[in-house]
């Protein structure tokens, strides 16, 4: 009885004083992830509209190295077939070499090549920013998060909630806007409300109709940050469909194994007494 | 030492048993080995443990196959056996996950030896051998978690070896040595990874000590009174196999829960940024397993008092066995102790907590409160209470309370052997 | 030891076997995804042709192209080379093989070979040997101008690796 008073007690103060930290903490709301939960799979559609946004858009400044174009024909991605992957890959100018006579050259993409860089080194990529960097986008999806308070964060772990990167990058994509009153940018910063510090370096870079959709998908800025996360989701983390669905196929073994164990264990006790 | 008369039957195995008697050796170990009859679930972690262990040499050894300890390439080879080495990304979130749940079942295993009294006589060598492998853990678990050369790797790394820069007059030498140069750098990358590697095999080794120095003294009880008399202990298979093969199957349960559904729960973001040493991170956590210590290292505001508490919250578990007065062991039968020991899990929590929080304001008051009363507990507490208490009557025997009056003097958790 | 006589030995067994046979099952399942992440991973996989421009290479001139890992054998094989390679007896040959079924038609002149010996994969050493083809120093094994095996312990010829002619002067090779 004591016991449970404590750990009552214990919980409202680990309550209470977690709530004063999450007030502090910048709200980001959930959407809907078709790769959510146990069974969660890409939407195939989703992630081909996120490529092209990417690919207009993003890749003009941001660097993919990890991610190589016959990823995008692997089970679990895109689905673009192989010879669409090779399409997209001679789409690109690679820089190949040294030759037999000592030189660099370029040459079309092939499947096996990565991502080419929009710079050449980091240097030269501070240099056009203003001395900042854009980040690389490979894992980018995990390398963005939601904080949430410790009832919240215990709560996320039976819910299986691993969508913070994609929340996080949907809510800065969609989240510019101008500064409250007595906020001063510089040039070069601009509002954001989710950003920590809310003065970011990228200018907006989405709008309306910038990016065709041709399956009639509304060309929306809000669509399209939605279809870029889930992109950058499955760059970062290719092999979630393979997970979950072996996942599954553990779990039932997992179950059914430890049932039989109970049994075992039971049966071999029961003739102690 | 023998539990058994153990003679293989096949004449190949009985002309090895004459040379090298290993058959009977294992036989004795984990066959005929009489344990308790009324241990529960609390005692299955040891097990557990020796198979998260395995688990994690298995994984590891894989995983090195594939892994390049550069600084240039250590992030990418990670996101390679991520993205292209077959089933890679299963091999590295068992991995890492295997690490959160090999401290999850240490962490529970310390606590059911401090509420039974493992610690006491005659097991103190016992329990020492135990602080060594948990300090040789976190050795390991720190070293490992610096190889993805991540942000949170490389802070991590450079605010560890920075303790050291608190010791008197050779502090800066000191880390300098840690790191082979002027900074968490490509040498300490390598000798990271070379120890990473290494500790693991020292753990199994204290390890079979751990388990000589048990079978040798026998297993503690929830009674916490010594066996007298057979009829107090079951033969180890099958009774205490099909037990701890259950638990362990639930804990595999939970295990794959976070490799298959949340593997990037117990991680940290800005570990899949790769590692920068000219801009850190806002706000930098250690592991979940390390928050409590981290809480009071944090709570102390001189820096080499800090460094100095959070050692001394892990060695003073070496020395519990002489600070704990009390001749009982169970907390079952000290109706004061086992308040406290509740009071300690909650400090415990509570100080996990507040190492995962901004060093600010009124979380550093309450981390100095929780730091004090910890070893407050240790220190004062137990030394004092053991001539304050008076224990609750102890039974006779294991086997009385059990197969007497059931239910009366069997306590919580003693539910296992009860006719069904 | 208190362990008193069974009364339902069948049942206890039936669940040891099940429990047992279901682990087993389990651990095999296991071993799997770890003895696999050993076999070539994606990115190798991927990495399957190469292709070599020829034009550089003069008659007569043998050169090493990377495959794979693995070394590739260009010879641009003299008009009188080619004749030493055709004019063989098949009964001759430890493995016998025509020279036409080593190269293309039309395109006799270009030999394409891995470079490995097949007695136990050293490198075999250009225009070597009493055959005028390759010579392996490891142990002695002499290939002649069609990389076919003359002399010496290893059993087969030089292999091929897959190729094609992507132009009348480039081929890709896998």
């Amino acid at each position: 009885m004591r016991k449970t008073a404590l750990l009552i007690a214990a919980a409202a103060l680990l309550g209470s004083v977690s709530a004063q930290a999450a007030e502090q903490a910048i709200h980001i709301d959930r959407q809907p992830w078709s790769f959510a939960g146990p069974f969660g799979t890409y939407d195939r559609a989703q992630l081909q509209r996120g490529y092209r946004v990417y690919k207009e858009v993003c890749s003009t400044c941001h660097s993919m190295k990890l991610v190589a174009f016959r990823n995008l024909a692997q089970p679990g991605g895109p689905g673009f077939t192989e010879a669409q992957a090779k399409t997209v890959a001679a789409e690109y100018k690679i820089n190949d070499g040294p030759n037999d006579k000592g030189e660099m050259f370029e040459r079309a993409g092939r499947v096996t090549d990565y991502f080419p860089s929009p710079d050449p080194n980091e240097q030269a990529a501070r240099a056009r920013f203003n001395g900042s960097l854009p980040p690389d986008l490979s894992v980018i999806a995990k390398a963005r998060g939601v904080e949430s308070g410790v009832l919240r964060g215990i709560l996320n772990m039976f819910t299986q909630y691993q969508e913070g990167g994609p929340d996080y990058i949907y809510a800065y994509l969609t989240g510019y806007g101008k500064p409250p009153a007595g906020e001063e940018l510089t040039p070069t910063q601009h509002w954001n409300s989710v950003f920590p510090g809310h003065k970011t370096q990228m200018p907006p870079p989405l709008t309306d109709g910038q990016v065709e959709y041709t399956d009639g998908t509304p060309a929306t800025v809000s669509q399209y940050a939605r279809d870029v996360s889930a992109f950058l989701m499955w760059a970062a983390e290719p092999h979630l469909e393979a997970r979950k669905r072996i996942g599954f196929q553990v779990m039932i073994f997992l179950i059914v194994l430890a049932g039989l164990a109970y049994y075992t264990k039971k049966k071999v006790w029961a003739d102690l007494h | 030492m023998s539990h058994s008369n153990y003679q293989p039957k096949n004449s190949v195995l009985a002309w090895i048993e004459r040379r090298l008697p290993i058959f009977g050796f294992m036989h004795g170990s984990f066959v005929a080995y009489p344990v308790p009859r009324n241990l529960n679930y609390w005692w299955t972690f040891g097990g557990i443990l020796s198979f998260m262990l395995g688990v994690q040499i298995i994984t590891g050894v894989v995983l090195v196959m594939h892994y390049t300890p550069t600084s240039l390439e250590a992030f990418n080879s990670v996101e390679k056996i991520m993205r292209d080495v077959n089933y890679g990304w299963l091999l590295r979130y068992i991995h890492a996950n295997g690490a959160s749940m090999f401290f999850l079942a240490v962490y529970i295993h310390i606590f059911r030896g401090l509420y039974y009294g493992s610690y006491k006589e005659p097991r103190e060598v016992l329990w020492i051998l135990g602080v060594i492998i948990f300090i040789l853990m976190m050795a390991t678990a720190f070293m490992g978690y610096v190889l993805p050369w991540g942000q949170m790797s490389f802070w991590a790394a450079t605010v560890i070896t920075n303790l050291f820069s608190a010791i008197p007059v050779f502090g800066k030498s000191i880390t300098q040595f840690l790191w082979g140069g002027y900074s968490v750098d490509e040498p300490t990358l390598q000798r990271f990874f070379a120890l990473h590697y290494l500790l693991p095999f020292m753990i199994a080794g204290v390890v079979v000590l751990h388990i000589w120095a048990l079978h040798h003294v026998g297993q503690g009880n929830p009674a916490g009174i010594d066996v007298k008399s057979d009829r107090d202990t079951v033969p180890f298979t099958p009774y205490a196999t099909v037990k701890d093969n259950f638990a362990l199957i639930c804990f595999m349960i939970l295990f794959a829960w976070f490799v298959f559904y949340i593997p990037n729960y117990l991680g940290h973001p800005d570990n899949y940024i790769p590692a920068n040493p000219l801009q850190t991170p806002p706000h930098i956590v250690p592991e979940w397993y390390f928050l409590p210590f981290y809480a009071i290292l944090r709570a102390i505001p001189n820096k080499l008092l800090g460094v100095v508490a959070l050692f001394s919250s892990i060695i003073v578990l070496a020395f519990l066995p002489w600070l704990d007065t009390s001749k009982v062991r169970s907390a079952r039968f000290r109706p004061l102790y086992k308040q406290f020991f509740w009071v300690l899990v909650v400090t415990c929590v509570g100080l996990g907590y507040l190492g995962s929080q901004p060093a600010e304001g009124i979380y550093v008051i309450v981390a100095r409160i929780l730091t004090a009363y910890y070893f407050l507990h240790f220190l004062v507490i137990l030394p004092v209470l053991g001539y304050f208490e008076t224990p609750k009557p102890l039974p006779k025997s294991i086997s009385e309370p059990v197969l007497g009056k059931s239910g009366v003097a069997v306590g919580i958790g003693a539910r296992a052997p009860r006719k069904n | 030891m208190s362990k008193t006589v069974t009364t339902e030995p069948t049942r206890r067994d039936f669940l040891y076997i099940a429990t047992a046979s279901v682990g087993a099952v389990g651990a095999a399942a296991v071993a799997w995804p770890i003895i696999s992440s050993m076999n070539p991973d994606a990115s190798v996989l991927a990495m399957s042709s190469t292709e070599v421009d020829l034009t550089p290479i003069a008659e007569g001139q043998i050169i090493t192209v990377k495959w794979q890992g693995k070394p590739v054998f260009i010879s641009h094989r003299t008009k009188k080379e080619i004749q030493e390679a055709e004019n063989v007896k098949l009964s001759e040959l430890p493995d016998p093989q025509p020279d036409s079924a080593r190269v293309k038609k039309g395109k006799e002149e270009w030999l394409v070979v891995i470079g490995i010996c097949t007695h136990l994969g050293c490198v075999p050493l250009g225009h070597e040997g009493e055959y005028g083809g390759w010579f392996c120093p490891c142990h002695g094994s002499v290939y002649d101008t069609s990389g076919r095996i003359r002399k010496g312990p290893a059993p087969l010829n030089l292999a091929l690796p897959p190729y094609e002619f992507t132009s009348d002067k480039a081929i890709k090779i896998g």
